[in-house]
C-alpha cells in the first residue's frame, strides 16, 4: 500500500493549517507556527510547503477576501482535503504505536 | 506607512512564480508591516528582501525538487553531475583527436582575443590620461585663437600680464591661475651631482591644483621664492637615500635654491609625466631679464608663456570663455584685424584633441583611438569568424554522434547543452590562453607604442568585458551545431541518407570573404602609411644632418666665453666648424610678424620665421645658396644682413631679392643670399618662409659639426674635455641633429608599426582558418578525389579544382576591400601637405599577395588530398 508521506515540516503546516480552520493563508499560517513552535520560520519556506502540500492533494484551496492592508491582492485560503486528514491520522497512528511500543523502563528515564 | 524595498518587490513581479503571484505578494504586504511592527522597519526590510529572493523561481522550484521524492527521480538534465562529466569529457577527447583543429581553433581566436585586448588597454590608457589629476574636471589651459590671413590659429602662447588680470578680476571664476614658463632642460647640481632634467616654473599654488602627492615637506613650499619641488626620482638622483627638503641645490649654475617638498613622480600618463621638478614662477621672473621686462612692463604683445588655471566649483568651461574673450583685445586693440579670442582648454581635451584642422574643428590622437578601435574589433571579429567557421565545418563530422545520442534517448535540449558548453569551453581555453598572449607582448607592445600599460587586474569592467565576451563567442560559435545538429533525424543520419544541403557552406564564404576583405585594406593601409612615411624621409632637407650635433648653451659661461671656446674647440680637430643658433636646424620655434619692404602691400599681414645665426652657421650646417652669399666677417655691414630661404623670397614676391632691403622691428636688414630651403619644422608640412639674422646674443644652442674623417666617439670624447673646463656647472649633454630629425617621424611610425603588426595578425588569423576549411573541405571530398583520379585526373587539375573555390572568395574580398582603402586612406592623406600618391601598383600588389597567400595556404592541404592514393581513399567502403 502506498502510504502518505509527510515530512516533519510538512506535518507541522498541514495541522497548522487544520487548526486554523477557515482563516488559513500564507500569513495567519507562517505567524501560528512562529507562535506555536516558537520557532522562526521563512514565509517562503511555509509558501513552498503549502504548494507543495496542495500538489500532493492534502490542501485544497481557494481565492477570496482582498484588504487594503494587502495592496488590494486577493488572499488563498487553505484547508484540509479528506486525503489530508487521513494522512493526518496516519502519521499520528504510526508516533503512537511507536509510543506504545516503547519499553516502560525507558519511558520512566524520559521522565513519564 | 512605510513602503517595503521596491526592488526586491519589482524582483518577485518579474520572476516569482505567476501562478501564485497575487497571493505571494498580498502575504509579504502584510508580513511586512507585521514585522514592521514586532520586529522594526530594518529586520523586516531584510526578511521582505530573503524571502523575495528565496521565492524566485529557480530557487524556488528546486527548494521543492529537493523534498520530492518524484521528481528526484527525474532531474533536470543540467544538473547531473553524470552527463556534465560526460560531455566534458567528450568535449576533451575531440580536442585532442583533432589536434590541428584545437590548436587553429583556440590559437586563433586567443591572438585575436589577446589583440583586442592590447587594443583595448590602448584605449583605456588613452582615455584616462591626465585622470590622475584629482582636479581633472576643473583644469584648463588658457588658450589664444584668432584669424590670420584666413586661416583660423590656436595658440596657448599667452602674455604675461594675463595672469594677474584673470586672477584679480575675473577672481571668482578662477580657484587658481598658474603662470607657466615650458617644461625644458635644467642642470640640477648638488656639490659634484649634476643631471640635466626636465623641470618647469610654476606659479605657487601650482602644487594645489595639480594635487602634489607630497612625499616630504610640503605643497607650500613653493611660496618660498628660492625653493624648488623635486620629483621623487630627481630626489632619489641627486640625493640617494638621504632627505632631500632643506639642502641647497643650484639650477643652470646660476639660482641657489632650498629643496622644500619632494613629490611622487606623476603617471606615464599625464600631461606633466616630463616635470621633474617645479621651481617658483617668482625666481623665473627674477633671474630672467626678459621676462621680467614683460611682466613689470605690462606687455600684451610678447607671447611667451603658458597659462594654467582651474575654475571656480560652481564655474563651467564655456561660461568663463565667454567672459575672457575679449581679455586680449581689451589691452590690445590694434591687433582687432586678427579677431583675437581668449579661451579655455578643458584638460580632457588636452590628450586627444590636440590640433584643429583646417576648419578650425578639433582632432588629434582620438582618430587614432577610433583607428585602433576599429582595428580591434575587426581582428576579433576575423577571430571569432575562423571559430566559427570551424566549429560549424567539424560539427558536421559529428551527425554520427548526435544520432547515437538521439538513439540512446537524449532529448534535443540535452544536445543543446552539449554543443554549447563544448564551445564554451573552447571559449575558455582561448580566453585562458590570450591573457597569457598578452602578458608575453605587453613590454613590447609598451614600446612601440611609447606607453606603460599593465593588465588591469583588478579592474572589474576590464573581467567582465573579457568574460562577457567570452561567454558571447562561445555562445554564437555554439548555436549553430547546437541548433541546427540536434535537429537532425536519428534516422536518418544513422542510415547515410543524411545530406548537408547544397546551401550549407554559403554562410561560411561569406565569412571568408569577410575575413580577407578586412585582411587586405589592413595591408593596403600598412603599404600606404610606410610610403607616406618614406616619402616625407626622401624630401630634400637643404642642410646636412650627418655628423651634426647640438648642445644646449644653458650657463652663463657659455656665452661669457664664446669665442675661447670656440678656438679650443676648432683646434683639438674633432670638429669642423661651429657656430650657435637661436634654435636647432630641426626646430622652427620662432614666428615673427611687423616686417616690410620695399613693394609690399600695405594690407598683406606677413610672418616670417625668424632664427638668430652666427657667422659660421651655414658653414656649420652646409646650407646650400641659389643666390647670393652667405655672412661673411669681410663685410662688416653684414651684421644687419639677412638671409632668407627660397619660400620666403616667393612669398615676398620681389624679382631679385638680394642687395634688397627689409625693415623688422626699427632695424634696416639688407638681404644678402638666397638659401635653398631648410627643412626645419615638419616634414610633412611646406616650408615655413623663414629670415636668418646675425645675432649673437640671441643664441640657445651650440651646433658642432664633427669630422667626418675621425670616429664619433673620440671627437665627442675631444670635445667635453673641452666643456668640462668652459662650462663646470653642468654635465655635457648633446644631441645628434639626425636623430632629433627622425623623431619627428615618430608619431607615423609608431602608426605604421602597430598598423602593420595587427595587419601581419589579421592575415595570419585569416590564414589559420583557411587553412582550417581547406583541409576539412578536402576531407570530405575525399572520395571524389580519389574517383577522380581513378578516371585520370591529374595532380595538378585536383589541385586547381580543391583551390578555385577560395581563390574566387579572395578575388571578391579585394574587389570589395579596394574601394574601402581608396576611400579611408585617401581621407588620411589629406591632412598632409606632403602626401604620397594613392598608386595603382599599392592595390594590386597587395592584392596579389594575399591571392599569394591564399594559394600557399590551400595548396597545402589540396596537394596533400590530390596525391593521396586512391586506394587509400576509397578502400573504406
Amino acid at each position: 500500500m502506498k502510504r502518505a508521506f509527510l515530512g516533519e515540516f510538512e506535518e507541522i503546516v498541514l495541522l497548522t493549517v487544520a487548526i486554523l480552520g477557515e482563516s488559513a493563508y500564507g500569513v495567519t499560517v507562517t505567524q501560528e507556527i512562529e507562535q506555536k513552535t516558537g520557532r522562526s520560520v521563512g514565509f517562503s519556506t511555509v509558501h513552498t510547503t503549502l504548494q507543495r502540500l496542495a500538489e500532493k492533494g492534502f490542501l485544497a484551496s481557494e481565492m477570496g477576501g482582498a484588504t487594503a492592508e494587502r495592496g488590494g491582492r486577493r488572499k488563498r485560503f487553505f484547508s484540509v482535503t479528506a486525503a489530508g486528514r487521513r494522512a493526518l491520522q496516519e502519521v499520528k497512528q504510526v508516533r503512537e504505536e511507536l509510543w506504545n511500543a516503547l519499553p516502560p523502563q525507558t519511558l520512566q528515564l524520559m521522565g513519564n | 506607512m512605510k513602503k517595503p524595498p521596491r526592488w526586491a518587490t519589482e524582483l518577485l513581479r518579474w520572476w516569482g512564480d505567476p501562478d501564485t503571484l497575487e497571493e505571494v505578494q498580498g502575504d509579504l504586504f502584510e508580513l511586512y508591516a507585521y514585522w514592521v511592527e514586532t520586529v522594526g522597519e530594518r529586520k523586516a526590510r531584510w526578511r521582505y528582501s530573503v524571502n523575495v529572493l528565496k521565492l524566485m523561481r529557480p530557487l524556488a522550484n528546486r527548494k521543492a525538487t529537493e523534498h520530492d521524492p518524484i521528481r528526484n527521480a527525474v532531474p533536470p538534465f543540467f544538473l547531473s553531475p553524470a552527463m556534465l562529466r560526460n560531455y566534458l569529457k567528450i568535449a576533451l577527447r575531440n580536442l585532442v583527436k583533432n589536434r590541428v583543429y584545437s590548436f587553429i581553433n583556440i590559437g586563433g581566436l586567443a591572438v585575436g582575443m589577446a589583440v583586442a585586448m592590447l587594443i583595448g588597454l590602448w584605449i583605456y590608457d588613452e582615455l584616462s590620461y591626465d585622470r590622475y589629476f584629482q582636479n581633472y574636471g576643473r583644469i584648463a589651459k588658457v588658450m589664444q585663437t584668432g584669424e590670420f590671413n584666413g586661416e583660423v590659429f590656436h595658440g596657448e602662447y599667452n602674455p604675461a600680464p594675463i595672469g594677474p588680470e584673470l586672477r584679480k578680476i575675473y577672481a571668482d571664476d578662477f580657484s587658481h591661475v598658474i603662470m607657466s614658463s615650458w617644461t625644458s632642460d635644467h642642470i640640477l647640481a648638488y656639490g659634484d651631482n649634476k643631471f640635466t632634467k626636465t623641470g618647469n616654473y610654476l606659479s605657487a599654488d601650482a602644487p594645489d591644483m595639480l594635487t602634489l602627492k607630497m612625499l616630504s615637506g610640503t605643497r607650500a613650499g613653493l611660496k618660498d621664492p628660492a625653493s624648488i619641488l623635486l620629483s621623487e626620482s630627481v630626489a632619489q638622483a641627486l640625493f640617494g637615500t638621504t632627505d632631500a627638503v632643506g639642502k641647497l641645490i643650484k639650477i643652470d649654475n646660476k639660482l641657489d635654491v632650498k629643496v622644500t617638498g619632494v613629490y611622487e613622480d606623476f603617471p606615464y600618463n599625464t600631461e606633466f609625466r616630463d616635470m621633474k621638478f617645479i621651481a617658483p614662477w617668482d625666481l623665473y621672473v627674477s633671474s630672467e631679464a626678459w621676462v621680467k621686462r614683460a611682466q613689470d612692463n605690462v606687455e600684451w604683445g610678447n607671447f611667451s608663456w603658458q597659462v594654467l588655471a582651474q575654475i571656480a566649483p560652481n564655474a563651467t568651461f564655456e561660461g568663463v570663455s565667454e567672459k575672457i574673450k575679449d581679455v586680449r583685445l581689451k589691452h590690445n586693440p590694434e591687433v582687432a584685424f586678427i579677431k583675437p579670442r581668449v579661451y579655455l582648454q578643458p584638460m580632457s581635451k588636452w590628450h586627444l584633441y590636440s590640433g584643429w584642422d583646417k576648419s578650425g574643428n578639433l582632432e588629434g590622437r582620438i582618430q587614432y583611438v577610433w583607428l585602433f578601435g576599429i582595428i580591434g574589433v575587426f581582428v576579433l571579429l576575423l577571430a571569432c569568424i575562423n571559430f566559427m567557421n570551424l566549429s560549424t565545418a567539424r560539427s558536421e563530422k559529428r551527425a554520427k554522434e548526435v544520432g547515437i545520442r538521439k538513439a540512446v534517448g537524449s532529448v534535443r535540449s540535452q544536445l543543446i547543452a552539449q554543443f554549447f558548453s563544448e564551445s564554451l569551453l573552447v571559449v575558455t581555453f582561448a580566453f585562458a590562453l590570450s591573457i597569457v598572449l598578452v602578458l608575453l607582448i605587453l613590454p613590447l607592445f609598451n614600446e612601440i607604442a611609447d606607453k606603460k600599460i599593465g593588465i588591469l587586474w583588478t579592474n572589474p569592467i576590464f573581467w567582465l568585458t573579457g568574460i562577457g565576451f567570452s561567454l558571447l563567442t562561445g555562445l554564437i560559435a555554439g548555436s549553430y551545431p547546437a541548433l541546427y545538429l540536434s535537429s537532425f533525424q536519428a534516422v536518418k543520419v544513422l542510415k547515410g541518407t543524411f545530406r548537408v544541403g547544397r546551401f550549407a557552406s554559403i554562410p561560411r564564404q561569406v565569412l571568408v570573404v569577410i575575413q580577407f576583405t578586412v585582411s587586405v585594406t589592413l595591408i593596403i593601409g600598412t603599404i600606404i602609411v610606410f610610403r607616406q612615411i618614406q616619402y616625407a624621409k626622401s624630401r630634400p632637407v637643404g642642410y646636412d644632418r650627418s655628423g651634426l650635433i647640438t648642445v644646449a648653451m644653458n650657463t652663463p659661461e657659455l656665452h661669457q666665453h664664446y669665442n675661447a671656446l670656440r678656438d679650443d674647440l676648432i683646434r683639438t680637430g674633432a670638429v669642423m666648424d661651429m657656430s650657435t643658433s637661436s634654435t636647432p636646424a630641426t626646430d622652427l620655434n620662432s614666428q615673427n610678424s611687423g616686417f616690410s619692404w620695399e613693394g609690399k602691400d600695405p594690407n598683406f599681414k606677413e610672418s616670417f620665421g625668424t632664427i638668430a645665426v652666427t657667422h659660421d652657421f651655414g658653414k656649420t650646417v652646409g646650407w646650400q645658396f641659389v643666390q647670393g652669399r652667405d655672412f661673411s666677417r669681410q663685410f662688416p655691414s653684414d651684421s644687419s644682413g639677412m638671409v632668407i630661404n627660397e619660400t620666403a623670397a616667393r612669398y615676398m614676391g620681389l624679382k631679385d631679392p638680394v642687395g634688397k632691403q627689409m625693415k623688422w622691428n626699427g632695424k634696416t636688414f639688407r638681404i644678402v643670399g638666397i638659401i635653398k630651403d631648410m627643412l626645419m619644422a615638419s616634414p610633412f608640412e611646406p616650408v615655413f618662409q623663414t629670415v636668418y639674422m646675425l645675432d649673437y646674443g640671441w643664441a640657445s644652442v651650440i651646433n658642432i659639426k664633427l669630422n667626418p674623417n675621425r670616429s664619433t666617439r673620440e671627437s665627442l670624447a675631444k670635445i667635453e674635455t673641452v666643456f668640462r673646463k668652459f662650462n663646470p656647472g653642468s654635465p655635457f649633454d648633446y644631441r645628434f641633429t639626425d636623430q632629433q630629425y627622425a623623431l619627428k617621424f615618430a608619431a607615423e611610425e609608431r602608426i605604421g608599426k602597430l598598423a602593420s603588426g595587427f595587419a601581419i595578425l589579421a592575415i595570419l588569423i585569416s590564414c589559420l582558418g583557411l587553412f582550417g576549411l581547406a583541409s576539412f573541405v578536402a576531407e570530405q571530398r575525399t572520395k571524389e578525389i580519389g574517383v577522380r583520379k581513378v578516371l585520370g585526373a591529374s595532380v595538378f587539375s585536383v589541385w586547381g579544382l580543391l583551390s578555385k573555390d577560395f581563390v574566387l572568395l579572395v578575388i571578391i574580398s579585394f574587389g570589395i576591400a579596394t574601394p574601402i582603402a581608396y576611400y579611408f586612406l585617401g581621407n588620411w592623406l589629406h591632412k598632409y601637405e606632403y602626401r604620397t600618391e594613392l598608386s595603382w601598383w599599392i592595390f594590386v600588389v597587395s592584392g596579389a599577395g594575399a591571392l599569394a597567400v591564399t594559394l600557399l595556404t590551400v595548396s597545402y592541404q589540396s596537394i596533400k588530398a590530390a596525391l593521396l592514393n586512391p586506394v587509400k581513399s576509397l578502400r573504406s567502403e
